[in-house]
């Protein structure tokens, strides 16, 4: 397989890295970004992720502005906080009424325009802008964006068609959309945008993987679905892949990733590929940046002796959970961390302890279909996007035809096509599962990280809604937050790497739990090289990278802390193939 | 011509749908407007506050009786200037009332209102 060298291919204009959470995206996004701008480009970085971490990778603080990286001359970089974009959104809405309107009603506005649809439509505002404008298409020679993990990121992208249709086709004006003043004038810039995003000469989608099964399936449906809404021009990268095994850890790791690199789905091999081969040193900073892409790489890397300390392991967790008798468990953190993995674990762990258990993912990618689970203990439930929301639509419809004629019942399903119903009914089945009773234990697998937060969010804002709505709220929405506030039994397990990325995307969803008052104790690391006693020089200074991360969560975590060592059987024991 | 205008809190969307849950209230609102929207000699209106703050600010009856407590006194009822309702939606009755219109159930007659003008 060629090695990925962007200098040497003939790139679009628009470039969007997209793929699973974990999988390197933004390493690889910026380090593309760093060759061109050395090679004289006049490079544009732009993240839109609600979790990003381009801010980590290149050690400085960005806002929506581009902003000059220094240490490399030509290259811009921006990143999209949507929640921020729509806090100024708001204000620019509410400003010009401050001391004209009577504060209540400047209180009333605010608190609409903070819901999470109007977070979407920030973002989305602010991508449509770098997509469509003139100025930046003619500064920059490249415009490259970091999207988001797969899930957001395909709703992300999907937003243009969508909206487009929805624009077109919404003769009321009204819905959430309408509560965007002037935002039918923008139709222009997002016809624009779709046919920016769909042109094979303008735009290229960049699927960055991992040689491994999980990834290989994720990056296969953001090709599948991203080719169904017209973005046809697609490579693929796949990113890590060791090379010169030496001894049995890094022998096991190399079958594994040869092994599902022959077998990856059938759509991927039509693709363009090339790969990035595991280093002897952590992506991070300039100079590794620089490094990571380049034929040419430095001949030897000092090693250091690594401690290896006792951690607790899955066990004492477990033992924990049902000593405190806890009764919703949820494991939380970036995708691609592993956390379905450990919520089976935990779920089949309970179940040996004779607990029943409700095992639930909202996980888009459906990751527990994959998993053997045969233990007549374990319920599996799924939130099934697109199902739960026509099932809120019908009830919704249903409840309009008691009292409304053929045309307002079309009035309200035309309401019911804005993007934020979706939410609302993921949301509502959330509560749903939540609530049920029949099992000791409910495990939930949540979604990768910008989908949680907005789980999350909407979670607090319902709650709200909830105290002034005259609608009739169903209990399980009505008793879900002070549930999960409460931490006699209530546990939120946050699953990390020992790695740069992972951990520092983990202590920023612990303040944001801190901040809703979420219960949590318990961090589990997972696939600790440390354990393998490798020789293997780049699994080697993996395993000596990993000290300092295991030694912050160890910290933040004041001790509660789980080490799953890597394993070669990480997903094929479970996965069914 | 009848000029009725609704002055309402700042929403999602003009159904409720966005929220939690279906509140019947609007439902039956939105369809009572929709309604009379398509009625000769009746003018009915309604302004958002997230929608049309503009309105909302050029209205000094409206400002006036908003005082400082938007919760309590939107929505607003006007009938030709006048302010006739506030604090919580017109019912059916009082729409009628206020404009001269029956309403009937949707299902009775295909989802048009009855009354004096109308389909």
């Amino acid at each position: 397989m060629n090695t990925y060298q962007p200098l040497k291919e003939a790139l679009t204009h628009y470039l969007f890295f997209t793929g699973k959470g974990g999988v390197g995206k933004t390493t690889v996004a910026s380090a593309t970004a760093i060759q061109l701008a050395d090679a004289g480009q006049q490079v544009m970085l732009v993240s839109t992720d609600p979790a990003s971490n381009l801010q980590d990778v290149f050690e400085t603080s960005l806002s929506n502005h581009p902003k000059a990286i220094p240490g490399v001359p030509g290259l811009f970089a921006a990143n999209f906080d949507p929640v921020t974009a729509a806090a100024a959104y708001r204000e620019s809405v509410i400003g010009p009424y401050r001391g004209i309107l009577p504060d209540s009603a400047l209180q009333n506005m605010a608190e609409q325009l903070s819901g999470s649809c109007t977070v979407e439509i920030a973002a989305f505002n602010e991508f449509t802008n770098f997509l469509t404008d003139p100025q930046v298409a003619q500064r920059f020679d490249t415009i490259i964006f970091d999207t988001a993990p797969t899930g957001h990121a395909l709703r992300m992208l999907q937003l243009p068609a969508a909206w487009d249709n929805y624009l077109a086709e919404n003769s009321h004006g009204a819905s959430c959309l309408g509560q965007l003043a002037g935002l039918g004038d923008k139709k222009a810039s997002y016809q624009k945008a779709v046919a920016t995003l769909n042109d094979p000469d303008l735009t290229t989608l960049m699927i960055v993987t991992r040689p491994q099964s999980a990834a290989l399936l994720e990056a296969s449906r953001a090709a599948e679905e991203l080719a169904a809404i017209g973005m046809q021009h697609q490579q693929l990268i796949i990113n890590g892949t060791l090379m010169d095994p030496m001894d049995p850890p890094s022998q096991a790791i190399f079958a594994q990733q040869q092994n599902d690199l022959e077998n990856m789905p059938a759509i991927l091999t039509t693709l363009p590929q090339s790969e990035i081969p595991l280093r002897p040193y952590n992506v991070t900073g300039l100079t590794n940046l620089r490094l990571v892409l380049k034929a040419q790489q430095p001949a030897k890397v000092k090693t250091l002796d690594r401690q290896s300390e006792n951690y607790h392991t899955l066990d004492v967790i477990v033992a924990d959970l049902i000593k405190t008798n806890k009764k919703i468990i949820f494991t939380m953190g970036k995708g691609g961390v592993g956390k379905t993995t450990v919520a089976v674990q935990i779920a089949q762990k309970l179940a040996a302890q004779h607990k029943t258990v409700c095992l639930a993912t909202t996980d888009p990618a459906d990751h527990l279909n994959f998993f053997k689970l045969n233990d007549p203990a374990i319920t599996v439930r799924h939130i099934d996007e697109p199902q739960v929301l026509a099932a809120y639509q019908k009830e919704v419809l249903a409840t309009a035809k008691q009292t409304l004629g053929a045309n307002e019942v079309a009035y309200i399903a035309e309401d019911l096509r804005s993007p934020c119903t979706q939410e609302i009914a993921v949301f509502r089945a959330f509560a749903d599962i939540v609530a049920q009773a029949d099992s000791d234990v409910v495990v939930i697998d949540t979604a990768p990280t910008g989908h949680t937060l907005l789980l999350l969010d909407s979670t607090q804002s319902y709650a709200k809604e909830v105290q002034r709505s005259t609608g009739a709220v169903p209990a399980a929405i009505a008793n879900l937050l002070p549930r999960l506030q409460d931490a006699s039994q209530t546990e939120i397990i946050m699953v990390t790497l020992p790695e740069a990325t992972p951990v520092y995307e983990s202590l920023r969803l612990n303040a944001d739990l801190n901040r809703a008052h979420m219960a949590h104790t318990w961090w589990v690391v997972n696939q600790s090289l440390g354990a393998t006693k490798t020789q293997h020089p780049c699994l080697q200074a993996r395993a000596q990278n990993e000290g300092q991360w295991l030694a912050k969560v160890q910290a933040v975590s004041n001790g509660h802390l789980a080490v799953e060592p890597w394993r070669p059987d990480f997903e094929t024991a479970l996965l069914q193939i | 011509m009848k000029t009725v205008e609704l002055f309402e809190p700042a929403m999602c969307c003009a159904t409720g749908v966005c929220g939690p849950s279906v509140n019947p209230e609007l439902l039956m609102i939105t369809g009572a407007f929709e309604a009379m929207s398509k009625v000769d000699g009746v003018q009915a209106t309604r302004y958002n506050l997230s929608n049309n703050p503009d309105t909302f600010s050029q209205r000094a009856d409206i400002l006036a009786a908003m005082a400082d407590d938007t919760e309590t006194n939107l929505p607003i009822t006007v009938v030709d200037g006048e302010i006739v309702k506030q604090g919580t939606y017109p019912t059916l009755e009082e729409l009628g009332h206020y404009t001269g219109l029956v309403f009937v159930p949707a299902d009775e007659n295909k989802g048009c209102c009855g009354g004096s003008g109308c389909c």
